[in-house]
């Protein structure tokens, strides 16, 4: 399997009044046409290295890599309108909350068609058109309808298909998902990462799945990486996440309250000194 | 045995949507209770319409035997006290940790402060170092104790418990559970505890009530989770979600 995606000893540091922060500090993995998961907590860099390969990064962090490739792209060295040509076009991201990263101001269809004419020389009406075929393909019931809603006017639900259907609909190679049903309820959740998982199987993107949850991200993906404090402290299959060996993916496993244990009181993370070395 | 909480027929009206309908619920002293659902089923309603937060148009609450009227009273807040999901919305941000504790017991005229803010520090397990911090410094977890602090530092007899760990991390939410079995423990403490995860739910409370577009679905005792002892499909298919995602479903 030839890797799409090739990323070697990402680092990415923001200046601060006390000093450099480091959130990425040396990340090395390569992703093929497969689900790849990311998982940590809050500040363990996770969200910051799938920002890094799609280039938004902010603009006073320092970003640096042995390599970051995308299809042998050497995602450091292109120019900025390139990595605009790339981002929605072969590469694309789907955010936490369509509260707040659907245009607010602008209805999901023209949202949709946007992203489509920016990429590809279509007619105004050949472009309504794959976007309805879109909206219909994350198996959303009226599309016509939701074509023409305001983000406000939709549920959560809906409107993180809407952004699937937006991402989808240039036809990425390499989809990154940053915790992509977090906001969401648990059974809309399913639906969602079901339309999510036919698409990717479908049209054959590599998938990137950042999340928080260790447990989700095991029954969706195929390979897991787990980061802690900016590095990448085990990279399992997600199959045999129950053989974890370091002390933290076993921790974080087991710190969840499950039906039918009980546990009183639940075990807590002993965060170790030498997990940050 | 006597009872804490106690509603009936329950009713939450706003403007034409009811959020309520309804619901009647009987907290024993002492217990702990869970309510369950998903967004927009009530359940946080529910502990607000308790509060005094969210308009009552019908139906009555109780709580240790007192009927409860259109505004709560001083008293009513020494003995109930809240919880919310949020810990970076919920603490005032340009106030200290040391004046939030201040303010609830400045309102009710406690005296000893100094005495009172240390101990309910120590009790959530923050240090005196952070007494003089803002909220902007501390973490999600520790702004939970913090909120936690300041619902116990009046030594109420129940604590309501919006989503209490829903916006922490997993490891830190599961440091949070135990501080509140804890205090629980130690005060003996009547919980009502709303959240969305079943885990939870399960973990924290003897009881509870399954919610869905503002109405009760079914009663269980936690036990009946894990043995799949439920009645209604609505449960049956929060229960196969909450165990994650099977491909070819």
């Amino acid at each position: 399997m030839s890797a799409m995606l090739n990323v070697e000893d990402l680092r990415v540091e923001f200046p601060t009044r006390t000093g450099m922060v480091q959130a990425v500090r040396g990340v090395t993995f390569s992703l093929g046409q497969e689900r790849l998961g990311i998982v940590g907590e809050s500040g363990s860099g996770k969200s910051q290295t799938g920002r890094a390969i799609m280039g938004l990064t902010p603009q006073h962090a320092h970003i640096s890599a042995k390599r970051l490739e995308f299809s042998g792209i050497d995602l450091l060295k292109v120019s900025q309108a390139q990595r605009r040509d790339l981002r929605g076009n072969r590469v694309a991201m789907i955010l936490q909350d369509p509260k707040y990263s659907l245009d607010p101001v602008m209805t999901i269809g023209r949202q949709i068609v946007e992203t489509l004419r920016t990429h590809e020389k279509v007619s105004k009406a050949e472009a309504r058109e794959k976007a309805l075929d879109m909206l219909a393909a994350v198996q959303i019931r009226d599309p016509a309808r939701v074509f023409g809603l305001y983000p406000h006017e939709v549920s959560g639900g809906m409107g993180q298909r809407a952004m699937i259907a937006m991402m989808l609909i240039a036809g990425p190679e390499l989809l990154i998902a940053d915790e992509p049903t977090s906001a969401l309820d648990v059974t809309v959740q399913l639906d969602i990462l079901r339309i999510l998982d036919s698409l990717v199987i479908e049209r054959g993107m590599g998938l990137i799945f950042i999340s928080h949850d260790l447990r989700l991200v095991s029954t969706f993906c195929d390979r897991v990486i787990v980061m802690y404090a900016g590095k990448i402290v085990e990279e399992l299959k997600a199959s045999e996440l129950s053989q974890a060996k370091h002390p933290y993916t076993q921790g974080l496993l087991n710190c969840m309250p499950r039906i039918g244990a009980d546990r009183h009181p639940l075990p807590v993370l002993d965060r170790k000194p030498e997990w940050l070395l | 045995m006597t009872v804490a909480l106690s509603i009936d027929k329950l009713r939450v009206v706003y403007d034409e949507f009811v959020a309520l309908k309804d619901v009647s619920l009987a907290v024993r002293q002492g217990e702990s209770f869970g309510l369950v659902g998903e967004s927009g089923s009530g359940k946080s309603t529910l502990l607000r319409a308790v509060a005094g937060l969210a308009p009552v148009s019908a139906g009555s609450i109780d709580v240790n035997g007192q009927r409860l009227g259109k505004t709560r009273d001083k008293a009513f807040y020494s003995q109930v006290q809240m919880v919310f999901q949020d810990p970076y919305g919920s603490l005032h941000p340009r106030q200290t940790v040391d004046r939030l504790l201040l303010e609830p017991l400045a309102i009710h005229g406690f005296g000893d402060t100094e005495k009172r803010i240390q101990r309910a520090l120590d009790e959530v397990g923050l240090g005196s170092s952070f007494r003089f911090r803002y909220s902007h410094q501390l973490s999600g977890g520790q702004r939970q104790r913090v909120a936690i602090a300041r619902a116990l530092i009046l030594e109420p007899s129940i604590l309501l418990l919006d989503e209490p760990t829903s916006a922490l991390d997993a490891s830190v939410q599961a440091e949070v559970l135990n501080l509140l079995e804890q205090v629980r423990r130690d005060r003996k403490l009547t919980f009502v505890m709303v959240s969305h995860d079943l885990g939870v739910i399960t973990h924290m409370c003897e009881r509870l009530m399954v919610m869905q577009g503002g109405e009760e679905v079914e009663r269980l005792e936690a036990g009946d989770l894990a043995t799949r002892n439920v009645a209604r499909d609505y449960t049956r298919n929060l229960l196969v979600a909450s165990e994650g995602f099977v491909r070819g479903a």
